[in-house]
């Protein structure tokens, strides 16, 4: 009796880690198929050189660039806000707060990654971007600069929070040598400590840049939605992820060209965020080898 | 068992040459109050430590003369590592730590509010249990000292650094790898690698917490070795488990026992014939 309780539990626990494993080779596979046909009809060549994107217009073109550089421009902007507040925020809590301090304030910090993106979005778009207006007049209502603000906001416990895991980590004999030497705090944190703790540091902030490539609904609301080859943030861009949400509520005809952009755009998100998410897991690997 | 450390004392006295002179000068009962003279390095008085409400050293005073070795022995938790934290405060994280007494080093009182922690901690050099390079390479972790201090001056930095390897007996197994990482040494290796850090900095006292006790025999024979040379340069204070190894290397030892300096006197006569029923009793291996 009990045997074939255990064989059940078993069987059942496996067949939950297989359905993952499956759905997520099902997504990997629809996108491929889907983005697979798209590029039957569109080159590749044309995907990544041309410097338009108007699938929905009269005059198409499919070229990725602008929702490309609208992604990485409000990437670029949010992990510009994110590394020196979540850096400062994990040097103070594992080298600086005490004990107490530290243990209620980490929690609440990642509450900041708990707030529902759309309220992040919506507080962009009618908070931020006016009081931004002050001191940048020709700010557009839609702008990068605000979305990316934001987004960084909200990747600062992604940041701050696995990095102080990394600089805790490091054992407190490394510290003690270099007090021990006559190191201040500060020289001991920045000299010893970070450089000590680097690898997860950076695995921090790759795993923040991936969260910040894929967020949707804030740049959905505040970036706006004009595909454009640009660098100025503060004008209304699209990215990868605004423009399926675009495309998705729309009413594309299902199985046209352009609905098929979604997956292309979609396969080339998901190429970005595995890369990083491979580079990450490698010097996770290596990381871990280096402290056991 | 005892007449093993007989043995080994006197077998010592043969590498060292300032040992019968150290022998023959008076040491204070430990329990009796030291007058604070100018010949002692290190001076404790009447010194208290308690972690919350537990008190983890009881009354202590002692006098260290200096250039020479001693070593504090004593059950685990008996107070000898907190006791030796004290004279580079390297207590002073600990939460609810709190210390009474005095604890003078060249007739300075370390814990009054003025002094300096980085200073003091140039002067006084420690050594830890288990070896802890920096990941860093070998001359950034001998440097790391003088870098902090902020010296730039590149020359004088590789002289120091070739001088505290040197020093520190590595020197000839390093000089071709400076630049590899200070985790791809052995072990004993690396312990002799943070005694150069150490040295680089120039300290007038080492304290070495357990130094030995991660390595193996061949390594820690090389850095009692080491320890011996160092003598002649530097007041060195060691805790140790191994009473061999403070009976090999000390001129005075020290036995702590549930915090408290049971006896404080010269390594032959604590190893030859205590005054105290417990030291012996620790000693001979009878409990402990």
């Amino acid at each position: 009796m009990r045997k074939i309780r255990e064989f059940v539990i078993e069987k059942s626990l496996l067949s939950s880690a297989l359905i993952t494993v499956a759905v997520t080779v099902g997504i990997i596979l629809v996108l491929a198929v889907e983005a697979f046909s798209f590029f039957q009809e569109v080159s590749i060549f044309d995907f990544f050189t041309d410097t338009e994107w108007t699938p929905l217009f009269t005059k198409k073109h499919y070229g990725i660039l602008p929702l490309l550089t609208g992604t990485l421009l409000t990437t670029f902007i949010a992990i510009s806000v994110a590394l020196p507040i979540g850096l400062s925020i994990s040097i103070y809590l594992s080298e600086y707060a005490p004990r107490s301090f530290r243990k209620t304030i980490k929690p609440l910090l990642e509450l900041l990654a708990a707030v529902p993106t759309v309220v992040y979005g919506f507080f962009a778009l009618v908070v931020v971007t006016p009081f931004l207006q002050q001191f940048i007049p020709n700010l557009s209502g839609f702008n990068s600069l605000s979305a990316g603000i934001v987004m960084g906001i909200m990747i600062i416990p992604f940041v701050s929070s696995l990095s102080e895991d990394a600089l805790f980590a490091v054992p407190k004999a490394l510290r003690e040598a270099s007090y021990g030497m006559g190191a201040t705090r500060l020289q001991t944190a920045f000299k010893v400590v970070v450089p000590a703790a680097s690898s997860g540091i950076i695995v921090s902030i790759i795993l923040a840049i991936s969260r910040a490539i894929g967020e949707t609904m804030i740049v959905a609301i505040a970036a706006g939605q004009q595909p454009r080859l640009t660098l100025d943030p503060t004008v209304p861009v699209e990215t990868i992820t605004a423009y399926i949400v675009q495309v998705s509520l729309g009413d594309v005809q299902h199985g046209s060209l352009e609905y098929k952009t979604i997956f292309a755009a979609g396969i080339t998100l998901f190429a970005l965020t595995f890369l990083l998410n491979t580079i990450s897991f490698q010097i996770r690997k290596k990381f871990r080898q280096k402290y056991d | 068992m005892e007449s093993r450390f007989i043995s080994e004392i006197n077998g010592k006295k043969n590498y060292s040459n300032t040992m019968s002179d150290m022998m023959s000068e008076k040491i204070e009962d430990a329990k009796t109050e030291a007058p604070i003279a100018e010949k002692y390095k290190l001076q404790t008085k009447d010194v208290n430590v308690y972690y919350g409400d537990f008190q983890a050293i009881k009354d202590v005073s002692m006098s260290i003369k200096p250039k020479s070795i001693t070593a504090f022995i004593g059950p685990s938790g008996c107070g000898k590592s907190t006791f030796l934290r004290l004279f580079n405060r390297m207590n002073d994280y600990i939460e609810d730590f709190k210390m009474e007494g005095k604890i003078k080093i060249d007739d300075k009182n370390i814990y009054k509010e003025k002094i300096q922690l980085e200073q003091l901690r140039k002067e006084v050099g420690m050594v830890f249990q288990k070896p802890n390079p920096f990941p860093k390479s070998i001359f950034e972790n001998v440097a790391y000292g003088l870098k902090i201090q902020g010296i730039k001056d590149k020359k004088l930095i590789a002289d120091r650094v070739e001088k505290a390897l040197v020093q520190a007996d590595l020197w000839n197994e390093v000089k071709n790898n400076l630049n590899k990482s200070a985790l791809t040494l052995s072990g004993g290796q690396q312990q002799r690698l943070c005694i150069a850090r150490t040295l680089a900095v120039e300290p007038s006292i080492l304290l070495m917490d357990e130094p030995t006790s991660a390595l193996d025999p061949i390594s820690t024979a090389k850095i009692e070795e080491l320890i011996h040379h160092l003598k002649q340069d530097y007041t060195i204070i060691i805790v140790t488990h191994n009473m061999q190894q403070a009976a090999r290397i000390s001129d005075y030892t020290a036995f702590f026992y549930m915090g408290e300096l049971i006896e404080f006197d010269k390594t032959k006569k604590i190893f030859t014939n205590p005054e105290k029923k417990r030291t012996e009793n620790y000693i001979t291996g009878r409990f402990g």
